[in-house]
């Protein structure tokens, strides 16, 4: 076997630190969130936040995973009478949404949170508190949703949830309006969240981390966030018409008085192919950062590969009505959208070949965990970019699509390119995250047992839909070709569900007493490996810079800097003006903090002590360009959040007043929100 | 209760037991991009594995990383060439798709309507309702319009061709052609409620003479009751709630909403390809309809056993 065991070794030295004395005990009060209840539901750390959405989002994972393993062991046999058809189809409607929404997204939403300040050198996001608000307004979408399966009437028309099925007239009961209510809660948070990430990574990178020298993780995150600022809409419009007809007698897409059924595909694809990329390619991005580490080299094509990311995501804009080429379409359009399809695996094709490139031309294979994942992951990508290619193909697609062959297909996409990577990650940061190392023994049996397992799962799909097997029944017929392979199906999803659990056992080992990590046990390049770990609450004692694309590689003096490199004077008054961000960011010419400062001969935008502060640079070159005061623990969007959980309960119980009720406090913690504390915040001093 | 529906069809309905000619196109071009996909995972697999046991023992973390050719491998290996393969697979796309777009001569037009959960099939031309099965003169084009009454189904018979979505509001259409005689199973597609999983038919392909002899039967109305059982059957059949729903042509029982019973008797299966067509099946369908499909709308008819075996007797005489 090609597994070296080897402990991985730092292979360059770090950036000499600047050390000066009293600073980080000062920041530590500053940033400090006190360990109370009111601390916990206050607080604004985005690495607080970040770690809240992995728990949470595995936390669906895990029960949309029991959702499968119920419908697997109920199709372990032709017409097993193990679970009732209503019940399936509430199974799988539920496994599907919770994965695609509570899941594939939010856990990435959660490394995102937790790593892009510390990977652009900032100390926190742009709007913490909108970040705070992001992540209460997931879970609470999340539990109203998961209340209508405690209720008995969970959602149940597929996680595309095709009119007219899902209208008033043949879904009567609360399953859509569940559906619709808490998905549109939960674009909120995303949409929100989304935002965040965009301003953070144009505005928030440290001195000298320039567009060109951004970490790919940066690239895919930031393509991921404005994809979701426009894709968003679609399936906001698309649920609020399906609402109006379900309950406010509307036309939408009701075919008898002149609506039309394919608007809701439209709309729903519109949003739902961007959201495939969205899905995958923070993913893409993570891969990107952690080959590197265990090659021991940068990544060959970086440019290619921020190329190739953001045309994913342009691209996937002009694919969507390849998820309805048997609607009866014109030809002409489906000649174009299977053209298209086929083209957008054109930048994914490069970004593998930039990491087949990087595993080529490696200094050193370090075969550990994360790097076997990544390894998985690149297999199960190309079987899923292949079936992805068939299925673009119009003729073909009329026998695959709606069959196990898609199932197949989306299958190998999503957990090749979501779930192996996450895992991966987790191996991979979570060291960083706690402080304490997985372990590599357990490691290894948790990617073979997963990878086998997975493949045992969803490889067959193709061979049962081939075959003519259609999805999304809840039992079949004996003798059509279909029994082995489904039994086979089943031994494979608890052959994965034992891989999640030896997952979930090495990560809860490593919490009781895993190695040590230090601050960079992979010897990585990027910012996050040069804090502690886990990083104290400020991330950054100073403010860091950069003069390259790795910087743990490249080092560097921080006292005196990169000749030539970083303008070593504060930045000129008319070349960076002075700016805020709403209410409470707060902002401070340099020079007044250099006046106060004790550190005068460190360039002084970078010490930043006083108060939550940090650094706005430029878009582009990431020039210094003015200080931000970042705010305060607060509880208001948490109360915000539930206020508008109450009002979605009261549209959804169709409840005005208490609707018009939740929507008053909804107001009122708006406005608690935004309230200036007298005192703490001055008046911003710009510069004359 | 494995009831033996395997024994009514002539192929399990893979899209590679191909009974016509779009099918056969559809695998042919599956099969290429089978045999591409494969070259392609493999050539990739052998890149991501090859150096990382070839070059194990040489590699050396001193020194400068070594240079790659970026513009080799992202450019060419990653766009050029797999651009090429994807021109060559979308020019057997717009081949298949052209080759599929053609009609035969003469016709056959017939009507497939989707209801919840069942198929209703028409042929306009012969004056035909039935439901469930449709019958096809082997060798010649049949353009079957696809129309829905409730919620969006999805017709596919995987040996004859693709799917084509059954959609209120707007009227499909396709192509069938069956050049092997036999009988094909079919299925709904998109998910449309409780029983999507029990909505299928079946499609008989059948020499032209033998396709003439079933139109002149489904075209007469009802055979009258030949003995006192089924006559009995008849008396409480009209008598029953059943004519609400169903039509028995020749008799006053004139119901639209279910499928037409005139030549039930003639029929392979009973409610959509659930059970094979026989007195034990039916008798146990009309018991308790709920039971062998749970969500149908038929509602169970109460009948004690012996108007149960006449009403039984009565349908099944129905040929």
């Amino acid at each position: 076997m090609i597994v070296d065991t080897a402990a991985p070794t730092a292979p360059a030295p770090e950036i000499e630190r600047v050390d000066i004395p009293g600073l980080a005990e000062r920041l530590d009060r500053t940033w400090k969130t006190p360990k109370t209840l009111y601390g916990a539901l206050a607080s604004v750390d985005h690495k607080t936040i970040g770690k809240r959405y992995m728990v949470t989002a595995f936390i669906f994972l895990m029960l949309a995973g029991l959702q499968a393993a119920a419908m697997r062991a109920q199709l372990a046999r032709p017409e097993n009478a193990l679970i009732s058809p209503e019940a399936y189809d509430q199974l799988f409607s539920m496994h599907g949404t919770t994965m695609i929404f509570w899941y594939a997204s939010p856990i990435l939403s959660g490394f995102s949170n937790y790593l892009v300040p510390l990977m652009i050198g900032s100390r926190d996001m742009a709007f913490p508190r909108l970040n705070a608000f992001s992540y209460w307004t997931f879970l609470l979408s999340g539990l109203l949703i998961y209340s209508s399966l405690l209720a008995g009437v969970a959602p149940h028309g597929g996680w595309f949830a095709y009119v007219p099925y899902t209208n008033a007239q043949y879904s009567p009961g609360l399953n859509m309006d569940f559906y619709a209510l808490a998905l549109l809660f939960l674009t909120v948070s995303t949409t929100a969240g989304a935002i965040n990430f965009i301003v953070s990574i144009f505005k928030m990178r440290c001195p000298g981390m320039s567009v060109s020298r951004m970490p790919l993780f940066m690239w895919s995150t930031l393509t991921t966030s404005v994809a979701i600022v426009f894709a968003m809409p679609a399936l906001s419009a698309a649920l609020i018409f399906l609402e109006l007809d379900r309950r406010y007698g509307t036309h939408f897409y009701d075919p008898v008085r002149g609506g039309a059924p394919l608007l809701w595909q439209h709309l729903f694809w519109v949003f739902g192919h961007p959201w495939v990329y969205i899905v995958i390619l923070p993913a893409t991005g993570m891969a990107s950062m952690i080959i590197p580490t265990f090659c021991r080299r940068p990544i060959v094509g970086h440019t290619y590969v921020a190329l190739a990311t953001v045309s994913t995501g342009i691209f996937g804009f002009g694919v969507w009505a390849h998820h309805m080429f048997a609607t009866g379409m014109p030809a002409l359009s489906t000649t174009f959208f299977s053209a298209a399809s086929m083209g957008v695996s054109i930048p994914s094709g490069m970004q593998i070949f930039a990491w087949l490139a990087t595993i080529w031309a490696a200094r050193r294979h370090v075969l550990a965990t994360p790097m076997l994942f990544m390894l998985g992951f690149i297999c199960l990508f190309v079987i899923g970019g292949v079936s992805g290619v068939m299925t673009a193909s119009v003729p073909f697609d009329l026998q695959a699509t709606d069959s196990y062959f898609i199932v197949a297909h989306l299958h190998y996409v999503l957990v090749g390119i979501n779930l192996f990577p996450v895992i991966a990650a987790f191996y991979y940061w979570l060291p960083k995250m706690t402080g304490r190392m997985l372990s590599e023994r357990l490691g290894k049996w948790n990617f073979w047992t997963l990878f086998i397992g997975v493949n045992l799962t969803f490889f067959p799909m193709h061979i049962v839909g081939l075959r003519g097997m259609p999805r999304r029944v809840y039992t079949y017929p004996a003798g059509m070709g279909w029994d082995g392979l489904n039994a086979l199906e089943t031994i494979g999803a608890f052959i994965t569900a034992i891989g999640v659990l030896l997952f979930v056992i090495n990560v809860i080992k490593s919490l009781r007493g895993g190695a040590l990590a230090g601050p960079n046990p992979w010897g990585a390049s990027s910012l996050e490996w040069m804090v502690s770990s886990p990083p104290p609450e400020y991330n950054f004692v100073t403010i860091p810079t950069v003069i390259s694309r790795e910087p743990l590689w490249d080092a560097h003096d921080e006292r005196t800097g990169p000749a030539g490199e970083i303008d070593d004077t504060p930045p000129d008054a008319a070349r960076a003006p002075m700016r805020s961000f709403g209410a409470h960011a707060q902002v401070q010419t340099p020079q007044e903090v250099s006046d106060r400062s004790s550190t005068a001969e460190l360039r002084p935008w970078r010490v930043l002590d006083d108060g939550k502060e940090t650094l706005e640079t430029t878009l582009l070159d990431a020039d210094p360009q003015a200080i931000l005061r970042l705010p305060e623990d607060t509880i208001w969007p948490l109360i915000l959040s539930l206020a508008l959980m109450g009002a979605f309960v009261a549209a959804l119980f169709k409840a005005p007043v208490w609707a018009a009720i939740a929507g008053a406090i909804t107001l009122i913690s708006i406005a608690g929100w935004l309230w200036p504390k007298p005192g703490t915040y001055p008046a911003p001093r710009l510069r004359a | 209760m494995l009831p033996q529906l395997r024994a009514i069809y002539d192929t399990g309905p893979s899209m590679f037991a191909t009974a016509g000619p779009e099918a056969q196109s559809l695998a042919t071009l599956g099969w290429a991009m089978i045999a591409v996909g494969t070259i392609v995972f493999l050539v990739v697999m052998a890149l991501l594995l090859v150096p990382l046991w070839r070059r194990r023992h040489v590699l050396s973390e001193e020194g400068p990383p070594e240079l790659v050719n970026e513009r080799a491998w992202v450019l060419y290996g990653g766009a050029a060439i797999p651009g090429l393969i994807l021109a060559g697979i979308f020019v057997l796309t717009l081949g298949t798709m052209r080759a599929s777009l053609s009609a035969g001569p003469a016709p056959l037009t017939i009507e497939v309507i989707g209801h919840q959960w069942w198929w209703e099939v028409r042929y306009p031309e012969q004056a035909i309702r039935t439901a469930d099965e449709i019958h096809l003169p082997v060798g010649r084009p049949v353009k079957v319009i696809l129309r829905s009454a409730d919620v969006i189904h999805s017709f596919w018979v995987p040996n004859l061709a693709g799917k084509t979505d059954v959609i209120p509001g707007t009227t499909n259409s396709m192509w069938l052609q069956a050049d092997n005689a036999g009988t094909y199973r079919g299925q709904c597609a998109e998910y449309c409620g409780m029983q999507h999983a029990h909505m299928a038919l079946s499609v008989v392909a059948e020499a032209p003479g033998q396709f003439a002899r079933w139109v002149a039967d489904q075209r007469s109305v009802a055979h009258p009751p030949a003995d006192s059982a089924t006559l009995t059957g008849e008396r409480v059949f009209l008598s029953s709630p059943c004519v609400f729903c169903h039509q028995v042509r020749g008799t006053p029982a004139g119901g639209q909403i279910g499928p037409d019973l005139t030549h039930f008797g003639s029929r392979l299966t009973i409610a959509s390809g659930a059970l094979p067509n026989t007195r034990g099946n039916l008798a146990g369908w009309i018991e308790n309809p709920d039971r062998i499909k749970p969500g149908t709308k038929m509602p169970a008819i109460p009948l004690d056993g012996p108007q149960l075996l006449a009403v039984v007797a009565y349908i099944e005489s129905l040929k």
